[in-house]
């Protein structure tokens, strides 16, 4: 921190409040671990009842690997880019920071869009939340990752919109920053998912 | 000090080479497993013991190679609230698995 300061106090001031936008994301850090319990906990439930059909149709009848796998590597890639926008941010580039915000958007979409064809796929083939145990627990562990990244979604449009009317502050900067830290978490969520649910699944 | 052109280094978030080399290693671990699943190279209980492990090695990479845990401000409490947060986790998802196998007999 060698940068010269004109006005000692400013810095102070200035200090501060970076300090307190770095408690902001260990605050949010404690949101995504509790949210690791919430996911453990539907893991949990999904693993106790996952031989439990009552019957009716299995995963490996039902699930269309494909789909999965094209699903799995854009969000991957979507948490790639997420970490290049923090990267642009670090860099202080506004517009390619945005871009790759808009990158991660629209590969997000395609995901939640494809996961929405899943689910209207399965229902087609009989398998609804009524159906059995494993078809419960599948639906609330896989829809409520879902509905994770679609309010994901709604978030980065907003933030993309406040980093274009006031560009990189140390509050666009934190928010971006735990943006991201979301995002790599739901796809880290994703690949237990995907290893658990679907390739278990139709093993 | 290099790094001063990237303005804030005091919470500088990786570089261009550690997203690239997290995004290669998690490919890389995310095909792995697929195609031992799909051309069913080996017997059930071993294919599922190694993809989880290739699951929690993808964890792992994405931990620090995406998250940065290892580059919080000290004290780390981000890494002491995660470590936390994964033995409740198992906990749930261990003692939820072997408390319900007794329901079988």
């Amino acid at each position: 921190m060698a940068t010269q300061h004109d006005h000692a106090h400013g810095h102070d001031h200035e200090h501060g409040h970076e300090e307190h936008e770095q408690l902001k994301v260990l605050g949010f850090w404690i949101f995504v671990v509790t949210d690791c319990i919430l996911f453990g906990s539907l893991f949990a439930t999904f693993a106790v009842l996952m031989h439990n059909f009552a019957g009716g149709p299995t995963g490996k009848e039902l699930f269309e690997l494909p789909g999965i796998i094209a699903s799995t590597f854009i969000l991957l890639t979507s948490s790639f880019t997420s970490g290049l926008a923090v990267l642009a941010m670090n860099k202080g580039k506004v517009k390619e920071m945005i871009s790759w915000l808009a990158v991660t958007a629209v590969l997000g979409l395609a995901f939640v869009v494809l996961e929405i064809n899943e689910f209207t796929h399965l229902m087609h083939e009989g398998a609804t939340m009524a159906t059995s145990a494993f078809w419960s627990a599948f639906f609330t562990l896989v829809g409520t990752h879902g509905l994770h990244v679609s309010v994901g979604l709604f978030w980065m449009v907003a933030l993309m919109i406040q980093l274009k009317r006031r560009g990189i502050t140390p509050v666009t900067r934190r928010k971006v920053t735990n943006l991201s830290l979301y995002w790599h978490f739901l796809d880290v969520v994703w690949i237990f998912l995907f290893t658990v649910v679907y390739l278990m699944g139709v093993m | 000090m290099s790094q001063h052109e990237n303005h804030g280094d005091h919470h500088n978030h990786g570089s261009l080479k550690s997203y690239v080399i997290g995004f290669i290693l998690s490919i890389v671990l995310t095909i792995i497993p697929l195609v031992m699943v799909m051309n069913n190279m080996l017997d059930k209980t071993t294919t599922v013991i190694w993809i989880l492990v290739m699951a929690v090695l993808q964890f792992i990479v994405q931990l620090f190679f995406f998250m940065h845990v290892r580059e919080g401000e000290k004290p780390r409490y981000n890494v002491q609230t995660l470590v936390l947060g994964l033995v409740i986790v198992f906990t749930i998802i261990a003692g939820s698995i072997w408390i319900m196998m007794f329901n079988k007999y």
